[in-house]
């Protein structure tokens, strides 16, 4: 605790540190939220020679990393997150177009939105911006979303993931309207359902027909890799 | 200020409040995603039958059919013009029940969240969250409402948008906030900081409290920190009848009017004046509650112990009002 203590209020010039401590230290200020940091710390690792995805991955998803650890226990909550989501996004609109050049490994695709009459977005934001952090492509539809929506983007995205978010209990039980206008199509398994939304839990995520709950960004990330990894393998085998 | 509430308080121990508004309208028809304000337009009995529900088990208040009843959230149905009218005709339906009543009940205007992010995190500015709360706020007051109540927030700045509306409108209102993240609300508030901001209000409500949540013993945690802030100014609890499951096609929240009822016992011996339920909470509940509350005499302030022994477990270890909460991570350096 008490060693470095004089470095406390010394000025921190990014360009200055080596790699291996510029990474933790732009993990710090993904953490507190600091985009024109984060983006300079990009730029400063694109410069040294980084490809996109490796800046992607060790900087960015990372740090995001450790931000959903603590939202999950928390220690954070949504104003501290939308600030360090707001970050993430703003180094990765430089990645971006470099990851499609490039032509890093993508992870997975979803489509995602809030159910027909819910306006609340935050938690879906949420779940959006920390995805595409852990390098998934997200299709957002936004709020206020009928079937009709769902399917559409379904069909024309060809997502791995629909994901469905809901606050209310009036419209929690459109998710599973949804569910069964796709079951009703034989659709419904070629994709992977997680919902999610404060008064959801996981009897009612199966109960409705999802493949899981979940309850927060960072759970979804975590259930999202390990579904569309057990998909993946199941097409090989 | 005298008001109908306040003068209920002056006399009476504990105030027995509703129970929920879309589980009971659900079990009359209304139909996932649909908004359930349209019903004071379009199925005025229904609503009457709802109030009455409440008022026949022995609620001394009920909410009036508008939580979303504000331009922001209106929006979605394409009826933002409607927002005065559709709260005005909420309070009215509201002020006929009541006062058809054999007991007195007073009518609370519910206000809900605009469902948007205040700036400078969101878009929603201060000023824009306080002309949309005034509009309901007076469509509210037109209609007969005794009290405005706004509920389920989980912003400080919301609050606060809250609060000037309702002085705006000249009404007396009540607070209550959704304490559903580990113990604070979704945006990060102790019930001991709603306590700071409540009593630094030019206008501070006439009480404040808890709603929703997560489940009736979180609830009653949250109270127990109210009071531990110590506060004098009457207190508000009402929690979700247990936690939701889906069974035959619907939602059923799955705490019985048993546990409910003494839910309500122990929220009165946590120190909380004004006592009823949230989401899945049904006149059946009501009925239990009233009869548990009449029935059994105060005992001493519950430990959270005691609590979750009657009531279930908590959701969180903590509820960040203690040194057993999650600490930040340390961090490398600070910027100067």
């Amino acid at each position: 605790m008490v060693t470095n203590m004089s470095d406390e209020d010394e000025e921190i010039i990014l360009s200055e540190l080596p790699d291996e401590d510029l990474v933790p230290q732009m993990h710090d200020d993904l953490y507190d939220g600091l985009k024109d940091e984060v983006v300079e710390g990009v730029n400063i690792l694109l410069e040294r020679g980084w490809t996109p995805y490796r800046i992607l991955t060790e900087a960015l998803v990372g740090g995001m990393k450790i931000v959903g650890e603590d939202f999950r226990d928390g220690i954070l909550f949504v104003p501290e997150v939308l600030l360090a989501a707001n970050s993430m996004k703003a180094g990765m609109s430089i990645l971006k177009p470099l990851l499609v050049e490039t032509g890093a490994p993508r992870v997975g695709k979803m489509v995602i939105g809030t159910v027909k009459g819910d306006i609340h977005d935050i938690g879906k934001n949420l779940v959006s911006m920390m995805m595409e952090g852990a390098g998934f492509e997200v299709v957002d539809l936004g709020i206020n979303n009928p079937v009709e929506n769902y399917l559409e983007a379904l069909d024309t995205e060809q997502p791995d993931i629909l994901g469905m978010s809901a606050l209310l209990t009036t419209t929690m039980p459109y998710m599973k309207v949804v569910i069964d206008a796709m079951v009703e199509k034989g659709v419904r398994d070629d994709y992977i359902v997680l919902v999610g939304g404060a008064p959801l839990n996981e009897e009612f995520g199966r109960a409705i027909g999802a493949d899981a709950y979940c309850r927060d960004a960072a759970v979804a990330v975590e259930t999202a890799k390990t579904l569309v990894g057990r998909k993946h393998n199941q097409m090989h085998a | 200020m005298t008001n109908a509430l306040s003068r209920m308080l002056e006399t009476r121990e504990w105030v027995l409040a509703d129970g929920a508004t879309g589980t009971n309208l659900f079990n009359m028809g209304l139909a996932s995603g649909d908004a359930p304000e349209l019903w004071n337009a379009e199925r005025p009995d229904d609503v009457r039958r709802l109030y009455r529900g409440a008022v026949e088990a022995g609620s001394d208040l009920f909410l009036t059919n508008s939580f979303g009843a504000n331009a922001a959230r209106l929006k979605l149905h394409d009826a933002q013009d409607r927002a005065v009218e559709l709260n005005r005709l909420a309070a009215e339906l509201g002020r006929e029940v009541a006062e058809a009543a054999d007991h007195p009940v007073v009518v609370a205007g519910s206000m809900g969240p605009t469902g948007e992010i205040m700036a400078p995190m969101g878009s929603l500015t201060h000023a824009i969250a306080v002309e949309i709360f005034h509009e309901q706020a007076e469509g509210l007051k037109a209609g007969g409402a005794d009290v405005l109540w706004v509920e389920t927030i989980s912003a400080a700045e919301e609050f606060r948008a809250a609060a000037e509306a309702a002085a705006l409108a000249e009404m007396p209102w009540c607070g209550t906030m959704s304490f559903d993240t580990a113990g604070r609300t979704m945006m990060g508030l102790t019930s001991a900081e709603l306590v700071g901001l409540v009593e630094a209000l030019p206008n501070p409500p006439v009480a404040f409290g808890a709603n929703c949540g997560v489940g009736a013993s979180d609830l009653l945690r949250t109270v127990l920190g109210f009071m531990a802030a110590g506060t004098e100014r009457p207190v508000i609890a009402k929690g979700n009848a247990g936690i939701p499951k889906y069974v035959d096609g619907h939602i059923h929240y799955d705490g019985t009017p048993e546990l409910m009822a003494d839910y309500a016992v122990l929220a009165r011996d946590c120190g909380a004046r004004i006592i009823g339920g949230c989401c899945g909470t049904t006149p059946a509940h009501l009925a239990k509650m009233r009869a548990a509350l009449e029935n059994t005499p105060a005992g001493p302030r519950p430990t959270l112990d005691r609590i979750a022994e009657a009531l279930g477990a908590f959701s969180s270890g903590s509820d960040g009002t203690d040194d057993a909460a999650p600490k930040r991570r340390e961090r490398r350096r600070r910027r100067g």
